[in-house]
């Protein structure tokens, strides 16, 4: 899976990390362009493709690409 | 770049206005999605009045029209009337719909005019510094209520099945999938469809009602205190009642009776 996250448009509230079944993501140090820490999908090769981040994005800041 | 942000979204106006972690996002997408899902881009025009929730469609690339406070309901029928060949989806607040259009709501149920309505219910007046709502729950300390809440909150969607609504239901941010089905379903539907969703507003009403702002938090929440309604369960009490709560086909149409009395 390849994971893309739109720092424009993320503005950081740790839903996607905290929804994951798989823990992909973490909290990274990088800031979006709204100045808060950005998510980072550092497990990227366990994501089994459910969208449920995308899904739950509610800026739809992230792309799950197979 | 997300694929349903991409077709459907104002590239140009993002980000949102809403809050890191607001449900409006969440309910958002969910309605893109059904759109999508159905094909119908060309054929919708949506509504809202004003308020946080109000601003869900001001970001889409369809045809839109933001109105005043309360009165989505009111331009909507308006709308329909005039162009019935459209399918029109309103989004709405819970102040925006049970308070000053409270009486927009009562006539727009009884006529069964075949709209789709989605109340985003944050139980506050969130856009405006968080008073209370209609929709805030016993207890709850809001501005305008700072020693607890003692009213009775007004149940959305009970009070559209007891008016005349004909396609009822009810949904969390945390059930997306399922709601973006109760968005097809509410647009397929002919008549007056009521789909309200329980959102979070972290920011004005996280702390009062859920004890805290993070919106993830919130929204396990809601996973974990409600169930889904069928027919003829036992229904936990203090549970968030879901599901389809009410889909009547058998009620004649607004539009419907008028063409059939006039012709
Ligand atoms: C006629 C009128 N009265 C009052 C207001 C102030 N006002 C703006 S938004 C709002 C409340 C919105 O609450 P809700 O519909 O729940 O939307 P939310 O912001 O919670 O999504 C109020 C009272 C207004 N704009 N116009
Ligand atoms: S105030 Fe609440 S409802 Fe309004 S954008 Fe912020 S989180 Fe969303
Ligand atoms: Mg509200």
């Amino acid at each position: 899976m390849k994971i893309s996250i739109d720092t424009a448009c993320c503005k950081g509230c740790g839903i996607c990390i905290n929804i994951c079944p798989k823990q992909v993501y973490a909290r990274s140090k990088i800031r979006n362009r709204y100045g808060t820490a950005m998510p980072e999908p550092i497990k990227e090769n366990e994501c089994i493709g459910c969208k449920l981040c995308e899904r739950l994005c509610p800026d739809g800041a992230i792309n799950v690409e197979e | 770049m997300n694929r349903l942000k991409e077709r459907y979204l104002r590239l140009d106006a993002l980000p949102t206005l809403f809050c890191p972690g607001c449900g409006n996002g969440i309910v958002q997408y969910a309605a893109i999605a059904a759109i999508d899902k159905m094909g119908i881009r060309n054929d919708i025009a949506c509504v809202s009045g004003i308020g946080c929730s109000s601003w869900i469609p001001c970001y889409l690339n369809l045809d839109v029209m933001h109105t005043t406070h309360g009165r989505a309901l009111a331009f909507a029928q308006g709308l329909k009337l005039a162009r019935p060949e459209k399918q029109v989806l309103v989004f709405t607040g819970d102040g925006d719909c049970l308070a000053i259009g409270g009486n927009h709501l009562l006539h727009a149920c009884k006529r069964n005019i075949d709209l789709t309505v989605v109340m985003v219910n944050n139980h506050i007046y969130a856009m405006t510094g968080g008073q209370k709502s209609p929709a805030t729950p016993k207890g709850v300390i809001t501005k305008t209520s700072p020693g607890g809440n003692y009213e009775e909150p007004i149940d959305g969607a009970q009070l559209v099945i007891c008016m005349g609504a004909t396609y009822v239901a009810r949904w969390t941010t945390a059930h997306p999938v399922q709601l973006q089905k109760s968005i097809e379903a509410g647009i397929k539907h002919k008549g007056f469809s009521f789909i309200e969703v329980i959102s979070q507003c972290p920011t004005q009403s996280g702390v009062s009602i859920y004890g805290v702002k993070d919106p993830a938090y919130i929204m396990k929440f809601f996973k974990e205190n409600s169930y889904i309604y069928k027919e003829g369960m036992d229904e936990p009490k203090n549970k968030i009642q879901c599901g389809v709560l009410k889909h009547d086909n058998d009620q004649p149409e607004y539009i419907d009776r008028m063409e059939a009395r006039f012709k």
